[in-house]
């Protein structure tokens, strides 16, 4: 009689699922943000070298702009410091960063000592900011294309290889829809 | 490799983030009960596996204090979980949505109930009319 | 050297456990005398060089050989000895060696306790549990040999998880694994009977006792987990539905549908089909949680080792085992018909109840643990299922099951009188009634409808159980001298019971507060009070610690000082919370140290957890009925004695 086969089929079906779940490609830790094809969250934050003024998403309205958390007790930040500072001399997209949880002294020392590839930072100490963003642990990246929506998110140590592959098509698409 | 099951760092950032997170939250009683009622259903999305209110990472008590501010503007339940949701999505509540996908898992149970209870009164009505004495085996199995 | 010596004495065991598969199955199959006894020789042989294999690990730790790779990942100089042992099996490829060895025990015991099996049956049984072995010892040697050396060795070891440093290491695991090894046998029961195609109820009263065995080592060590995570983990919870701690919990739950539908099959010769299913779920289950422990698949604090190609060696393994059992399901269950028949009221329609509501509680945990995987595979987000979907989920089921047990254990087989029942459990139902309002009512100033709800069923089912054995006990009219069935039944469902007032009790009363104290400062919480009376640094062998000692007065009186610490380990350099308990058969009052806040004050939090004791108490005296069940004297007597105990004692529960 078929029922007595149920049994089997089902637990076919479970290792099916199984298999996939064992995909070594799949990372648990990471989250996908909730923001990716949507407008990307706003932001206003004092400035990190200059106090007194301020930054906020309006500095790269209307262009395709990559926005980066980042922190000075973070390893992954400085590992991918180095790629960011030739980023900052070779591509045409601007950075912002955002300096998430932090303390303004190490941080300015920080950008003095490795070099700062942001436009600007913004000095976001209470993670008021990081929160509204979706963050969780640095380094996060995020591609904002000209109409403002979030285009990529990058969990961890932005690698030359993530960057070839998923920031410059998805930049090269953005910029071919010119008005 | 065996993992740790509190945080990764302390982050003594200053002694004031914590004197904030301590003590009664709120000191009306019904605020403070869905204080504690919010934040024991959202996850810490940097543990392993652990709610917001048991946790002592930076993330942890971020979200503590942003559900705080929320509840004493005045919003509901509800709009404090819309707000972690927007942000972080499905996966910082530990109360699966009941749309998608994991609203099977709200209906599951009565439906097993359910089910479960037309296989009960199926076999109970196949055997009601069998025979009462019989219960040594008289069937004789295929040896091999 | 040693460990050289372990490693060879596994795979020597590797060999033995191959003759012990192949040898004895293909005799069965042929009626060859000669192949057949290879069983029981080759099963031994297997537990003595696993063994030695444990022992040569067990050596390298104390004596602190760091040259063994496994060792110096979790060892450490400054580690007590106590811990050194324990360690043995605090992460992966030890437990490995722990799981196979506990596996080669139990085919020994099988061996030593068969001698009324047919020949046939019991070379098969030690066949299966050989083939077993034989797939664990294969993973161990090939992915996760806990002898690998580490050249050159280290000069100390990066110490074991301070979370693991504790006496609940040295006995959870252990235990734990002899309940889940345990099933094991009934799964080999199964397979035996479907390769001969012949079940019956003699079947049943074999397997029964050793499945309840298992059982019961499950009961006492999901609970000694639970109690291990209360004390030391440091905030008060005692079940988070972890997706480890749910792999645990289901084996246990079709593992009580087991034991039941056995008794069924035992008593009436039905259910044989459904009785072969779950034993073969419970022990897949069982696999299933090796798996998903070790593969990584799904978060948890409890995972040990992440690594996706360990998971599909397990995996194929698991599909291989439960695949070819299913197969052998699909083949043999058809013939396994029944003529017997019962009424509506009746034991049998109790048990089936029981059945159903078992497995759709397992459905339902294993639905909401696998949730987030499928969510993902399917379009790639995430969602999580935590405590509130199983507490909810868990308790749909499990409401009508507890109510509805009270009645299941007086009715009789076939066809019960319904006024009979009705008359005996009146009383009891109205006891329980008042008792279960008024119990919150006047001992903890409430109530509510699911407090009311679970307090009656726990009263119930308590009160149900000890009716037999009072009125047996007194000899009145119409009592049979109860077997150790029926008591072991009395006493385990009586712990259940007991088990759910706990729960009922904590769930509704805890409070819990989180306070700011300085030295000297008392706060009250839930009528007792709590006062700081000083903070000081303590070390321990492998860790500096800062300890409070937190004084407890009620009505002001003195209770008791609990020294609740924050230890830093001075090699791994976590930080732990170590929660100070005053610990009562009718509350635990539990406090643990939080953060400093400057100006000398610390934040603290303050816990009273009213009945909490019972959720282990009721597990442990659920183990004890099992104990008990198991050692009825009808399943260690041969045929004949058997049938005249039968003819004077009654019939088995």
């Amino acid at each position: 009689m078929l029922k007595f086969v149920v049994p089997l089929i089902a637990f076919g079906l479970l290792v099916g699922v199984f298999i996939k779940g064992l995909d070594p490609e799949r990372d648990l830790k990471k989250l996908p943000s909730p923001f990716l094809g949507k407008e990307a969250p706003h932001f206003d934050l004092p400035r990190l070298k200059v106090p007194n003024e301020r930054i906020s998403n309006q500095a790269y309205d209307g262009e395709v702009a990559i926005v980066n958390f980042w922190a000075t007790w973070c390893v992954g930040c400085r590992q991918e410091h180095g790629f960011l500072m030739e980023l900052s001399r070779t591509s045409d997209v601007p950075i912002y960063g955002i300096d998430w949880r932090d303390q303004r002294e190490p941080a300015l020392q920080w950008l003095s000592q490795l070099g700062d590839p942001y436009v600007a930072s913004g000095f976001d100490a209470d993670s008021v900011t990081g929160i509204n963003w979706g963050v969780y642990g640095a380094p996060e990246t995020f591609l904002i294309g000209k109409d403002g929506r979030v285009l990529l998110k990058h969990l961890g140590p932005l690698s030359r290889d993530a960057w070839e592959n998923d920031f410059l098509p998805a930049i090269a698409a953005a910029e071919g829809n010119q008005p | 490799m065996s993992r740790l099951f509190l945080g990764v760092i302390f982050l003594l950032v200053g002694w004031s983030v914590w004197a904030i997170d301590t003590g009664r939250a709120f000191e009306d009683d019904e605020m403070q009960a869905r204080y504690v009622e919010i934040i024991s259903e959202v996850r810490c999305v940097q543990c392993q596996n652990q709610t917001i209110k048991d946790s002592n990472v930076q993330i942890a008590s971020d979200l503590r204090r942003e559900i705080r501010r929320l509840l004493s503007e005045g919003k509901t339940n509800a709009q404090v979980f819309e707000f972690l949701v927007q942000r972080y999505g499905d996966f910082v509540l530990y109360r699966p949505p009941m749309s998608g996908f994991s609203l099977l898992l709200w209906i599951a149970p009565g439906l097993f109930l359910l089910i479960g209870g037309i296989v009960a009164a199926r076999v109970i009505s196949k055997r009601m009319t069998m025979p009462l004495d019989v219960d040594d085996d008289e069937i004789d199995q295929v040896a091999s | 050297m040693i460990p050289e010596v372990g490693h060879f004495a596994l795979i020597l065991a590797l060999a033995l456990s191959i003759c012990q598969c192949a040898l004895p199955l293909l005799g069965a199959h042929r009626n060859d005398q000669a192949m057949m006894g290879v069983a029981r020789p080759a099963a031994v042989g297997q537990f003595v060089f696993i063994a030695i294999s444990f022992g040569c690990l067990t050596w390298s730790f104390l004596q602190s050989d760091f040259s063994v790779l496994y060792v110096a990942s979790h060892s450490q100089l400054s580690l007590p000895t106590a811990y050194k042992i324990s360690a043995v099996w605090g992460a992966h490829e030890g437990s490995l060696l722990l799981w196979v060895l506990l596996l080669a025990g139990w085919t020994v015991l099988v061996c030593r306790y068969s001698s009324e099996l047919p020949e046939k049956f019991s070379a098969r049984v030690i066949a299966v549990m050989g083939g077993l072995s034989f797939g664990f010892l294969l993973f161990t040697l090939l992915t996760s040999n806990p002898f690998e050396r580490l050249l050159p060795a280290a000069a100390d070891g990066a110490d074991l998880n301070p979370l693991l440093q504790d006496p609940g290491l040295a006995i959870h695991p252990p235990i734990l694994y002899i309940g889940y090894v345990g099933f094991s046998v009934a799964f080999a029961f199964a397979i035996a009977a479907m390769i001969s195609g012949d079940l019956d109820q003699k079947w049943a009263r074999w397997t029964r006792p050793w499945t309840t065995s298992a059982w019961l080592f499950l009961t006492v060590g999901i609970a000694l987990g639970s109690w291990w995570a209360y004390y030391e983990l440091g905030w008060g919870g005692w079940w988070f539905w972890d997706p480890v701690e749910n792999a645990s919990f289901m084996p246990w739950l079709i593992g009580t549908a087991l034991i039941h539908s056995l008794a069924v099959t035992e008593k009436r010769g039905l259910f044989k089909s459904w009785t072969l299913l779950l034993a073969i779920s419970a022990f897949s289950l069982s696999l299933l949680g090796t798996f998903l422990v070790r593969s990584g698949i799904l978060i948890s604090v409890h995972s040990f080792a992440v690594d996706p190609e360990r998971g599909l060696f397990i995996l194929a393994f698991l599909g291989i085992v439960i695949g070819g059992a299913l197969v052998l399901y699909a083949w043999r269950a058809p013939s396994m018909d029944s003529e017997a028949g019962f009424r509506p009221v009746s034991r049998e329609t109790f048990l089936v109840l029981n059945n159903v509501l078992l497995v759709i509680a397992t459905a339902l945990i294993l639905g909401g643990t696998l949730a987030p995987l499928f969510v993902e595979l399917l379009d790639g987000s995430k969602i999580s299922v935590g405590p509130p979907y199983f507490e909810i989920a868990f308790a749909i089921p499990m409401v009508p099951l507890v109510l509805l047990m009270a009645i299941g254990m007086h009715t009789a087989w076939r066809n019960q009188a319904p006024k009979a029942l009705v008359n005996k459990l009146r009383l009891p139902a109205m006891v329980a009634v008042v008792v279960g309002i008024l119990i919150p009512l006047i001992f903890y100033g409430g109530t509510s409808v699911m407090l009311a709800v679970g307090a009656i069923a726990a009263i119930w089912v308590m009160l149900a159980s000890v009716i037999d054995p009072i009125r047996s006990w007194k000899r009145g009219a119409g009592s049979v001298a109860l077997t150790r069935g029926a008591i072991g039944m009395s006493v385990a469902h009586f712990g259940v019971g007991f088990f759910v007032l706990g729960v009922t009790v904590v769930s509704a009363f805890t409070v819990e507060a989180d306070r700011n104290l300085r030295i000297g400062d008392r706060e009250n919480v839930a009528g007792y009070e709590f006062e700081l009376r000083g903070l000081k640094n303590t070390t321990g062998p492998n860790y500096q610690a800062l300890e409070g000692e937190v004084d407890i007065y009620k009505d002001g009186d003195f209770i008791g000082q609990v020294r609740p610490q924050k230890r830093t380990y001075l090699v791994q350099k976590s930080p732990m919370t170590e929660a100070g308990i005053d610990a009562g058969w009718n509350r635990d009052l539990f406090v643990a140290l939080g953060d400093p806040l400057g100006n000398d004050a610390w934040s603290v939090r303050l816990q009273y957890k009213p009945l909490i004791r019972f959720i282990w108490l009721g597990a442990f005296i659920m183990a004890l009925g099992g104990l008990i069940a198991a050692s009825d004297r009808r399943y260690r007597l041969t045929a004949t004695q058997k049938e005249s105990v039968r003819i004077q004692q009654g019939e088995p529960a």
